[in-house]
């Protein structure tokens, strides 16, 4: 990469780690307030696999449009999300992105472009491709990102919908978050072949990158967003990542299906954060007391947003009935 | 007035929404040229095109998938689900995503779409083309579920599910499509969740739904006969279901039957019968009956095919134990 283009781009490398510092942090508070038991229910952590949705999203328009998953909060955060809104959406709280009613494995937020994370594995495949379909149809030149895990590629919706994207030609990208373990067990004995072969069968066109690095990520995102707006869509990206925590907040005592050597080795050596945040250095685009600062003001962020999500109001009882069905027009 | 098929009324309705609003567009397993098994879609994709009348592959849950995607972002689909017993095969987007993402996003995003399908037995198409599964999606709280009885309930309910801004499943009874009815030329709609009286009667109230609606006018008539007066509801929605209707003319009868084609156990008719008893008990002469169809598989032999489903005959019978005070003694 010439020096000039580097120095001209720092400013959105700077977004980018900012962004990815954002998820680790956000994470590590959604922890914290589940083990202090301040938050209901559980939690799924993105922690581990921040480059992967901060690549892709800074690819993406407000107007773009994603769908996420049960590990979703870094989609979330990557997409726009707010700290405020989200903190309180996972304690439960009205001023939460859905009022509450959804908490961790539903948060959406419409206004930054995203349909929502999905319990159902798999199950947004098709909202993604709907999403598509809708702005193919009605003239616009949205993209739609899918992002799923390994595990759905277990999910027959899956085929059904890029199979349809391919034969409509919609521009949908499926991002496969290849963390290498459905919920407890090995992909390797869930998925049978290559994974991008699936892909490829129906004549889309597949990519395998590093999802721990962040720059490789959004290059090539940039450039099939790009194509998919002209219609060359859609694409299946396989990204090659590794979550840190376990398959939620109380998978503690993992080492019968994951070692610890394993986990440790992509923590030191394969770290999205640390590896980018020395080569922003090695570039000279950063000081080490800008790097340390901006997490400073993340955490400091995040702790304001937290305090404000534990002293907020839960919904009134009243709302128990509402939106369980949309508003009609007058007349109706 | 013109008198048209079931069929067409359905035609109609959605060529007229789909010439109003250009968000609408249809899609599903042979819709287009082929006008569907049942041709009612038959010239649709002439006037519209096959961008808005969309052939689908063989894939039930992922075009309704797509379905609940597009009405999330702007569009407002019509899924043609081509049997009512493949709604199996689309549970998780329909009931996990379509029916609750209103309330999970906590009113955020809206899922407009209306899925088209249709009930059914005594076709000889045995057990996995004669289900009559609407209970099971009204089950659901966040679907929306229409039961048309003839050609003209069929237009105005659809195009209200058209313009509804939540899911609805629109149940059609396969065997009137070629059923004629009443139908005006100039436009209307069917409100929701409003109660049709058919018949005024005095002596027992029968509430049918879809394909019941016929069989239980049939056996008001024969009751007339036997100078027993009948009165007869049609839903036409159950949810929302019009409660008030149905309890105003059990406490001026004092009986009711209520018949619906879905399978009897934890059905359609239980609900009804159940909400009778809790709000009209003192009213009542005797227990509130339920006809569904028999709890079995539906069985492709005509020979054992016409026993599983209420007939006016069965409703006469039971009409006539009801008004004659057996059934207190029954148990």
């Amino acid at each position: 990469m010439a020096a000039a283009k580097k120095k001209s781009n720092a400013e959105q490398y700077l977004r980018m780690y900012r962004q990815m510092m954002r998820i680790r942090v956000f994470e590590d508070n959604a922890n914290q307030l589940y083990l202090s038991a301040k938050m209901p229910g559980l939690t799924h952590m993105y922690s581990g696999q921040e480059a992967v949705a901060v690549g892709i999203c800074e690819a993406l328009k407000t107007t773009d449009r994603i769908t996420s998953t049960h590990r979703g909060h870094g989609h979330c955060v990557a997409k726009g999300g707010e700290f405020r809104p989200m903190f309180a959406e996972l304690l439960g709280k009205a001023d939460g992105y859905c009022g509450g009613k959804g908490g961790s494995m539903h948060i959406a937020d419409q206004d930054n472009g995203n349909l929502g994370a999905n319990a159902i594995v798999g199950g947004s495949a098709g909202i993604a491709t709907g999403s598509a379909l809708s702005a193919k149809r009605l003239g616009k030149d949205d993209v739609t990102v899918c992002f799923f895990g390994d595990g759905a590629l277990g999910q027959g919706l899956l085929y059904e919908t890029m199979n349809m994207a391919a034969l409509w030609k919609l521009p949908v990208i499926y991002a496969c978050e290849n963390n290498l373990y459905g919920e407890y067990t090995k992909t390797e004995e869930q998925a049978a072949g290559d994974l991008t072969a699936r892909a490829k069968a129906f004549g889309i066109e597949t990519h395998i990158v590093d999802g721990q690095d962040v720059l490789a990520v959004n290059n090539l995102a940039q450039k099939l967003v790009e194509r998919c707006r002209k219609g060359e869509g859609p694409f299946f990206i396989q990204l090659d990542t590794y979550r840190y925590f376990g398959h939620h907040v109380g998978d503690i005592n993992r080492e019968y299906y994951r070692p610890k050597d394993e986990e440790t080795l992509w923590k030191t050596e394969r770290d999205p954060l640390t590896n980018f945040a020395k080569w922003l250095s090695d570039e000279g685009l950063v000081t080490k007391d800008e790097l340390k600062e901006i997490e400073a003001e993340v955490k400091a962020d995040a702790e304001a947003a937290v305090n404000f999500a534990l002293d907020a109001d839960y919904p009134d009882a009243s709302e128990v009935t509402k939106h369980v069905f949309a508003e009609n027009p007058s007349g109706l | 007035m013109r008198e048209i098929t079931l069929s067409k009324a359905v035609n109609e309705a959605i060529a007229e929404e789909m010439r109003r609003d250009p968000a609408i567009f249809l899609l599903g397993e042979d819709v287009a040229e082929a006008g569907t098994p049942f041709k009612v879609l038959s010239g649709l994709v002439e006037e519209f095109g096959p961008d808005r009348i969309i052939d689908t592959p063989i894939s039930e849950p992922g075009f309704m998938g797509l379905a609940v995607g597009a009405a999330m972002t702007g569009s407002r689909p019509i899924v043609d689900l081509m049997f009512g017993d493949f709604l199996f095969l689309i549970m998780d987007q329909l009931c996990n995503q379509a029916a609750k993402t209103h309330y999970m996003s906590g009113g955020k995003l809206t899922v407009p779409l209306v899925v088209r399908t249709n009930l059914g037995a005594t076709r000889r198409s045995a057990a996995q083309h004669s289900q009559s599964l609407h209970a099971l999606v009204a089950h659901i709280p966040g679907l929306k579920v229409a039961l048309p009885s003839s050609a003209y309930e069929a237009k105005g309910l659809l195009k209200t599910a058209i313009r509804d801004n939540s899911p609805v499943v629109i149940f059609e009874d396969k065997l009137m499509y070629n059923d004629k009815a009443p139908v005006p030329e100039e436009e209307y709609l069917i409100p929701f969740g409003q109660a049709k009286i058919l018949r005024e009667g005095e002596d027992l109230t029968l509430i049918a739904t879809s394909s019941m609606v016929q069989v239980a006018q049939k056996a008001a008539d024969l009751l007339a006969a036997d100078g027993i007066s009948a009165e007869v509801i049609d839903p036409r929605t159950i949810v929302p279901l019009d409660e008030d209707t149905l309890l105003a003319s059990v406490k001026k009868t004092s009986r009711a039957i209520v018949i619906d084609e879905g399978h009897q156990s934890f059905g359609v008719t239980a609900e009804i019968a159940s909400r009778l008893n809790e709000k009209a008990f003192y009213h009542l002469d005797a227990p509130v009956l339920r006809m569904g169809a028999m709890d079995v598989p539906v069985p492709f032999t005509p020979a054992l095919e016409d026993l599983t489903v209420p007939t006016p005959e069965k409703v006469v019978e039971q009409a006539k134990r009801l008004v004659a005070g057996d059934m207190i003694h029954a148990a």
